[in-house]
C-alpha cells in the first residue's frame, strides 16, 4: 500500500463561514518510515466560470472574462524536510479563513457553467526517486446569514388553456383549471419550498405533475453575457390522473452544493426557478415559470 | 342321487411349500431392484448375472427413469403452480421467524410495526396469487447524471464510486417479461439479496439505487390480483433497507466509550451521524418519481430520530399529504397501508401524550404487536388504571392487555406482578359477566407462566365469583375456554388434577350438554397428550367420573355420531390405563369399565378385545405354560368375554368376536370353552338377516357371512373334537346351520361355502395338518390318521359334494333362459361379442 495522505477535517459536514478558523488533521499513514522534503497545505477558492457551447463563437470577445476567479489561496509549510516514523503520523492544523483582498467569499456551489469550489490541498514532497504525494479534500463555505428581515412572498396563481403562452394551437387543448399557491417565492435555502397545487378540473387525464427545479447561470459583463438556464432536479409531485379538487403539496428540498443563495456579481450571475410542469394525457405538456429568491439566513 | 366318492389328496405342505417359495436372492450394492431408491450408479455386468440377459437391459433402463413425482414438479402443471404459491409462505414463516426473533431482541430500540404484520404477511402471500405473466422492468441508470444521486459528489470517493457503479448500470436497463409468479418471487429474492450483498461491500449508492427500482414496481397495477403479494414482497425489500440504515446510523454513533442508550435523543447521536443521516434524507428527496420517493422516505424514516425529537411526527402529515399525489387509488391506498407499517411507533407516543384516552389505549393495544406491548406491560397496566373510566369501562382494558399478553411474554421479573396487579382489579369486578370476561383471558396468562399454585387460586377465584346466584349459567362459553386454556397447558394429567380446585371448577358446569362438552375436550387432550399408559388412581378416579359423565348423557335421542365420538374418547382412556403386572387389577378394572359403560357397543367392543389382549399377554407372561393360578385367571378372562359378547346388538360384532374369543381361548388351552364360543356362534348364523345396515345403508349380508365362515373354517380345523361329542361335531354342525339357512334364490353362495368345506375336510383327512396351536392337541395328533375318521371325512365330502352337484343341475335346468337371456343381450350394438357364445352354446347342450 505505500504511503498514505489523508485530510480529515474536523466538522462532519465541512460547513465553514468566512472568519472561522478551519481545523484538522493531516494523516500520514505507512508501514515503514517515510523520507520527505516537507508537507504543505493549501488553501484555494475559486470560481470557474465556463461558456455554453452555442454561445463560445460569439463572445469570445468576453474571453477575458471567463478566466477562473480566485478567491482565497493561502499555502502553509507543515512540516520541515525530515522523516515520519512508521505508523499513523497525525498533524494537526488549523487555517483562518480570509479572502483574498478585497474578494468575498461566495457560497460553495456546483452549477453547469459556474462553480464555486473550496479546497485542501496537502502535497508530500518526496525525493526524485519517489513520487510526491497530493490528497485534495474539499470544504463547503456558507456565506453569512443575509440582514435583514427576510418576508415571505406568497404567489397565487390559477392555470388555464386562456392563460398559457406560445400555444401553438388553443382550439386543440382540453379545458382544464388549475389553482395553485407557492409559500413563498423568496425561499430560505434550507428550508423546503412549499405549496399546493389543486386540479379544480381537467377534461384530460392528468399523467404527471413535476416541480423542475432551474438555474439560470449568466457568465460576462454589461457589455455582453451568457445566460442559460439549465435543470437541477426534477421532482414528481403527483402520478396519474389525481382526484380533482384535492391539493396535492408542493414539496422540494433545495439540493445541497447545486443550490446558493441567488448571487449576482459584476462577472456573473447565479439565479434560481422553478417550473410546475403538467403532463395531460395524451401529450400535452403545461409549464408555469416562477423566479425564486434565494437566501440563507 | 348318484354318490361320488371322495378320496382327499396327502398333500406335503414342507415340500410344497419349499418348491413354491421363491428363492431368495441375495442384493449386492448396486443392483437393480425396483423398490429401491432409483440411482444412477449402473453396473450391468451384475445384472445379466442375476437376471439374464434380455432383463438388463429393461433394468438398466428402468434404472435412468427420472421419477416420475419429482418431474411433475418442474413447472408445467398445475401442482407446481400451487408449489409456486406455497413456498413464498414457507419462506415468509422460515424469515418471520428470524424477524421475531430480531425484533424481541431490540424491540425497545426498533419500537417496531405492529403485531398481525408477521402473520398477514403469509396470508397474503397465500392468498394472492396468479398465474398470469408478469414483468419486472428494471431501470438501474434512471438517476444517472441527474442532480439526485450527484448530490453525493461531494466527497471524491462518492465520485469514484459513482463511477463504478457506471459499469453496474450499462446495459442494465432491463424488461423481465414473461415471467411466472414464481420467477418474480425469485427475482425479487434476487434484488433483496443484492441489496444486502451491496449494502455489505459499502455500494451504498447501487442498494439505494435498487431500493428504488424496486417500489418503482409498485406503480404498476397490472395483474392486479398479484398485487397485494408484490406489495408484501417489496416493503420487505423497503424494510431491509431501512433497518440497514438505521443501523448503520447508530452504530456510528456508537463509539468505544459508550453505546447509544435505547431510548436515545438527538443531542446523544454525533454529527458524523447526523451528517450521513441529513446526507440519506437529502439524496431519497431529489429521487424524480413520486412513488419510489414516498417509499423510500417512509422506510427511513425512523432515522428521523438522530436528527430532531419530532422529526417522525413533522413528517407524518406531509408524507399523508405526499400520498394524494398519487393518481392510481389502489397504489395509493397501499401506500398508506406502508405509512401505517412504518408508523404506529409513533402513534404510540402520541396516546400516551393524549391523557390516556382509554378508548385510544384500548385500539392501541389491539393494533399493536403483542410483543410491543407485552414488553411495556407495566407501563400498560399504569395507564388502565389512571385512565377514565367513563368512556370506556376498564375490564375490557384488562382483557385487551390480556390477550396481547396471552400471545406474547412480558419481561421475565415483571411477570409476577403484572398478574397480581391485574387481577387485584379484576378480583373487584362486581359484574360476573364483566368479571368473566376478563378472566377468561388472563387463565391463559397464568398458565403459561406459573405453576399450578396460581391456577388453582386463579380458578378459586372464577369460581368463588361465578357461585353467587348460579351466575356460571350465564357464562358457560368463557368457563368453557377457561378449561380449554388449563387443559391446554397442563398436559401432564397427574398435576392437573392435583390442581385441587379444578374438580369442583367442573361442577360449575351443570347444565348437562355444555358438561359433556368439557368432558370431551379433557378426553381429547388426555388422548392426545397422555404418553405412557398410566394407573395413577388420582387421574383414573377422576377421568372415570368424567367418561362417566359423557357416557350417562347418552340417551334414545343421541345422534349416531355423537356415540361414536364419545366412544372413541372413552375408548382412549381405556386404553390407557394399565396396572402393569398386576392384571388382576387391570381385570377388575375392565369389570368397573363394563358396568360403567354398558350403552356404548364400541366401548364393551374395546372391553372385550382389551380382555382378550389381557389373556393373551398372560399366556406371554408364563410363556405358554399356565399355571393353576394363571389359568384360573384367563378363565375368568374367557368368562368375561363370553358374558359380555350378548349383551352386543351388531350380529357380525358378536360372530366376529366369539370367533375371536374363541381362538383366545384355544390358545390358552381353554378347550370346552373355545367350544362354547364356537357353539355358540354356530346357533347365532341363522340369525343373520339378509341385508344388515352398513354405514346408514342396507345392504346383503351374505358376503359378510362368508367372509365370516371361511375365517370359522380356518380355525376349525385346529379345534379338536370333544370327546363325548361325535366326530367333527362342530363341523357337523355348521354344515347343518348352513344346509337350514335361508339363502338367496338362485344364489352360488352356499356352494361357494361348501367348496370351502370341501377345503377344509380335505386338509382335515391330512396326516399332518397344516398349522397348529402351540400345546393344543389337533385331531390329527388326536385320531393318529385313524381309518374310521377318515372314513367318516369322506362320508361327510360325499355328502357335501353331492350338495354342489344339486346346484349345477338346477343351473342346467336354466339353461334355456340363459341361452334367452345372452340373445337379448347380443343384439344392442356393444355385445356383439355374445353372439358367437350365443351360437355355441344350444351345440354344446346336445352333445
Amino acid at each position: 500500500m505505500g504511503t498514505a495522505l489523508d485530510i480529515k477535517i474536523k466538522r462532519a459536514n465541512k460547513v465553514y463561514h468566512a472568519g472561522e478558523v478551519l481545523s484538522g488533521v493531516v494523516v500520514i499513514s505507512s508501514k515503514d518510515s517515510v523520507q520527505h522534503q516537507g508537507v504543505s497545505l493549501t488553501m484555494e477558492g475559486t470560481v470557474n466560470l465556463q461558456l455554453s457551447a452555442k454561445s463560445v463563437g460569439v463572445f469570445e470577445a468576453f474571453y477575458n472574462s471567463v478566466k477562473p476567479i480566485q478567491i482565497i489561496n493561502s499555502t502553509i509549510e507543515m512540516v520541515k524536510p525530515g522523516k515520519f516514523p512508521s505508523g499513523k503520523t497525525e498533524i494537526p492544523f488549523e487555517f483562518p479563513l480570509h479572502a483574498k483582498g478585497n474578494k468575498v467569499l461566495y457560497e460553495t456551489y456546483h452549477g453547469v457553467f459556474v462553480n464555486i469550489q473550496y479546497t485542501l490541498r496537502c502535497d508530500m514532497r518526496r525525493s526524485l526517486l519517489a513520487k510526491d504525494l497530493t490528497k485534495t479534500c474539499e470544504f463547503i463555505v456558507h456565506s453569512a446569514p443575509q440582514k435583514g428581515k427576510f418576508t415571505p412572498s406568497p404567489v397565487d396563481f390559477t392555470i388555464t388553456p386562456e392563460t398559457l403562452q406560445n400555444v401553438k394551437e388553443r382550439a386543440l387543448l382540453p379545458k382544464f383549471l388549475l389553482r395553485g399557491h407557492l409559500n413563498s417565492t423568496n425561499c430560505v435555502i434550507t428550508q423546503p419550498l412549499t405549496g399546493e397545487l389543486v386540479v379544480e378540473s381537467s377534461e384530460a387525464a392528468i399523467r404527471s405533475m413535476e416541480l423542475q427545479l432551474v438555474r439560470v447561470e449568466t457568465c460576462g459583463c454589461a457589455e455582453g453575457y451568457a445566460r442559460d438556464a439549465t435543470e437541477i432536479q426534477n421532482i414528481q409531485i403527483a402520478d396519474g390522473d389525481v382526484c380533482r379538487g384535492l391539493s396535492v403539496p408542493i414539496y422540494m428540498v433545495f439540493p445541497r452544493l447545486f443550490t446558493c443563495p441567488t448571487l449576482e456579481t459584476t462577472n456573473f450571475k447565479v439565479e434560481f426557478e422553478v417550473n410546475i410542469v403538467v403532463l395531460l394525457h395524451p401529450d400535452h405538456l403545461i409549464t408555469e415559470n416562477f423566479p425564486l429568491k434565494l437566501c440563507r439566513i | 342321487m348318484a354318490v361320488f366318492p371322495w378320496h382327499s389328496r396327502n398333500r406335503n405342505y414342507k415340500a410344497e411349500f419349499a418348491s413354491c417359495r421363491l428363492e431368495a436372492v441375495p442384493l449386492e450394492f448396486g443392483d437393480y431392484h425396483p423398490l429401491k431408491p432409483i440411482t444412477v450408479t449402473e453396473s450391468k455386468t451384475k445384472k445379466v448375472n442375476r437376471k439374464g440377459s434380455t432383463s438388463s437391459t429393461s433394468s438398466s433402463s428402468s434404472s435412468s427413469v427420472v421419477d416420475p413425482l419429482s418431474s411433475v414438479l418442474d413447472g408445467t402443471d398445475p401442482l407446481s403452480m400451487f408449489a409456486a404459491t406455497a413456498d413464498p409462505v414457507a419462506l415468509a414463516a422460515a424469515t418471520d421467524s428470524s424477524r421475531r426473533k430480531r425484533d424481541r431482541d431490540d424491540n425497545s430500540v426498533v419500537g417496531s410495526d405492529f403485531e398481525p404484520w408477521a402473520n398477514k404477511r403469509g396470508e397474503i402471500l397465500a392468498r394472492y396469487t396468479t398465474t398470469e405473466k408478469l414483468s419486472i422492468n428494471l431501470f438501474m441508470g434512471s438517476e444517472k447524471g441527474k442532480a439526485g444521486t450527484a448530490t453525493l459528489a461531494m466527497s471524491e470517493k462518492v465520485r469514484t464510486r459513482l463511477e463504478e457503479l457506471d459499469d453496474f448500470e450499462e446495459g442494465s436497463q432491463k424488461e423481465l417479461l414473461n415471467l411466472t409468479q414464481q420467477d418474480y418471487v425469485n427475482r425479487i429474492e434476487e434484488l433483496n439479496q443484492s441489496l444486502k450483498d451491496a449494502w455489505a461491500s459499502d455500494q451504498k449508492v447501487k442498494a439505494l439505487k435498487i431500493v428504488i427500482q424496486c417500489s418503482k414496481l409498485l406503480s404498476d397495477t397490472s395483474v392486479i390480483q398479484f398485487y397485494p403479494s408484490k406489495f408484501v414482497l417489496i416493503t420487505d425489500i423497503l424494510d431491509t433497507f431501512g433497518k440497514l440504515v438505521y443501523e448503520r446510523i447508530f452504530s456510528m454513533c456508537v463509539d468505544n466509550r459508550s453505546v447509544l442508550p435505547d431510548h436515545f435523543s438527538p443531542e446523544n447521536a454525533n454529527d458524523t451521524a447526523k451528517e450521513t443521516c441529513l446526507n440519506w434524507f437529502f439524496k431519497i428527496a431529489s429521487i424524480r418519481e413520486l412513488i419510489p420517493r414516498f417509499y423510500v422516505e417512509a422506510s427511513i424514516l425512523k432515522c428521523n430520530k438522530f436528527l430532531s425529537k419530532t422529526g417522525i411526527s413533522e413528517c407524518l402529515p406531509r408524507l399523508t399529504c405526499m400520498i394524494r399525489g398519487i393518481g392510481d387509488p389502489l397504489v395509493s391506498v397501499y401506500a398508506r397501508a406502508y405509512l401505517c407499517r412504518a408508523l404506529l411507533t409513533e402513534m404510540m407516543e402520541r396516546c400516551k401524550k393524549l391523557g390516556n384516552n382509554a378508548l385510544l389505549l384500548n385500539s392501541v393495544m389491539s393494533a399493536f404487536r403483542a410483543e410491543f406491548i407485552a414488553t411495556r406491560s407495566m407501563d400498560f397496566i399504569g395507564m388502565i388504571k389512571e385512565c377514565d373510566e367513563s368512556g370506556f369501562p376498564k375490564h375490557l382494558l384488562f382483557r385487551s392487555l390480556g390477550l396481547n399478553l396471552a400471545l406474547a411474554d412480558p419481561p421475565e421479573s415483571d411477570r409476577l406482578q403484572i398478574l397480581n396487579e391485574a387481577w387485584k382489579v379484576i378480583t373487584k369486578l362486581k359484574n360476573p359477566q364483566d368479571y368473566i370476561n376478563c378472566a377468561e383471558v388472563w387463565v391463559e396468562y397464568t398458565c403459561k407462566h406459573f405453576t399450578k399454585r396460581e391456577v388453582n387460586t386463579v380458578l378459586a377465584d372464577v369460581i368463588k365469583h361465578m357461585t353467587p346466584d348460579r351466575a356460571f349459567e350465564d357464562s358457560y362459553p368463557q368457563l368453557q375456554l377457561i378449561i380449554k386454556k388449563v387443559i391446554a397447558h397442563f398436559h401432564d394429567f397427574s398435576v392437573l388434577f392435583s390442581v385441587e380446585k379444578f374438580l369442583p371448577f367442573l361442577d360449575m358446569f351443570q347444565k348437562e350438554s355444555v358438561r359433556v362438552e368439557v368432558c370431551k375436550c379433557i378426553m381429547d387432550a388426555f388422548i392426545k397428550h397422555q404418553q405412557e399408559p398410566t394407573k395413577d388412581p388420582v387421574i383414573l378416579n377422576a377421568l372415570l367420573h368424567v367418561c362417566k359423565t359423557m357416557h350417562d348423557s347418552v340417551n334414545a335421542l343421541t345422534l349416531e355420531d355423537e356415540k361414536r365420538m364419545l366412544s372413541y374418547l372413552i375408548n382412549g382412556f381405556i386404553k390407557m390405563v394399565s396396572f402393569g403386572r398386576d392384571f388382576e387389577q387391570q381385570l377388575s378394572f375392565y369389570v368397573e369399565s363394563r358396568s360403567m359403560f354398558c350403552n356404548l357397543e364400541p366401548v364393551l367392543v374395546q372391553l372385550i378385545h382389551s380382555v382378550n389382549r389381557l389373556a393373551m399377554e398372560t399366556r406371554k407372561l408364563m410363556k405358554g405354560n399356565h399355571s393353576r393360578k394363571t389359568a384360573a385367571f384367563v378363565r375368568a378372562c374367557v368368562a368375561y368375554c363370553f358374558i359380555t359378547i350378548p349383551s352386543l346388538a351388531g350380529i357380525f360384532t358378536r360372530l366376529n368376536l366369539y370367533l375371536h374369543s374363541g381362538q383366545v381361548a384355544l390358545a390358552n388351552q381353554c378347550l370346552s370353552q373355545a367350544d362354547a364360543f364356537f357353539k355358540a356362534a354356530i346357533s347365532l348364523i341363522p340369525e343373520v338377516p339378509k341385508m344388515i345396515n352398513i354405514d346408514g345403508k342396507m345392504r346383503p349380508s351374505e358376503s359378510f357371512l362368508l367372509e365370516f365362515l371361511c375365517n370359522f373354517f380356518s380355525t376349525l380345523l385346529i379345534v379338536p373334537d370333544h370327546p363325548e361329542h361325535g366326530v367333527l361335531f362342530l363341523v357337523r354342525e355348521l354344515l347343518n346351520v348352513i344346509q337350514d339357512y335361508t339363502w338367496e334364490d338362485n344364489s352360488d353362495e352356499k356352494i361357494r361355502i361348501y367348496t370351502c368345506v370341501l377345503h377344509l375336510l380335505s386338509a382335515m383327512s391330512q396326516e399332518t395338518y397344516l398349522y397348529h396351536i402351540d400345546k393344543v392337541d389337533s385331531n390329527d395328533s388326536l385320531y393318529g390318521g385313524d381309518s374310521k375318521f377318515l372314513a367318516e371325512n369322506n362320508k361327510l365330502c360325499e355328502t357335501v359334494m353331492a350338495q354342489i352337484l344339486e346346484h349345477l343341475k338346477t343351473l342346467a335346468k336354466d339353461e334355456v333362459k340363459t341361452l334367452e337371456y345372452i340373445k337379448k343381450q347380443s343384439k344392442q350394438p356393444d355385445m356383439t361379442h355374445l353372439t358367437e357364445l350365443a351360437l355355441r352354446l344350444p351345440l354344446q347342450t346336445r352333445t
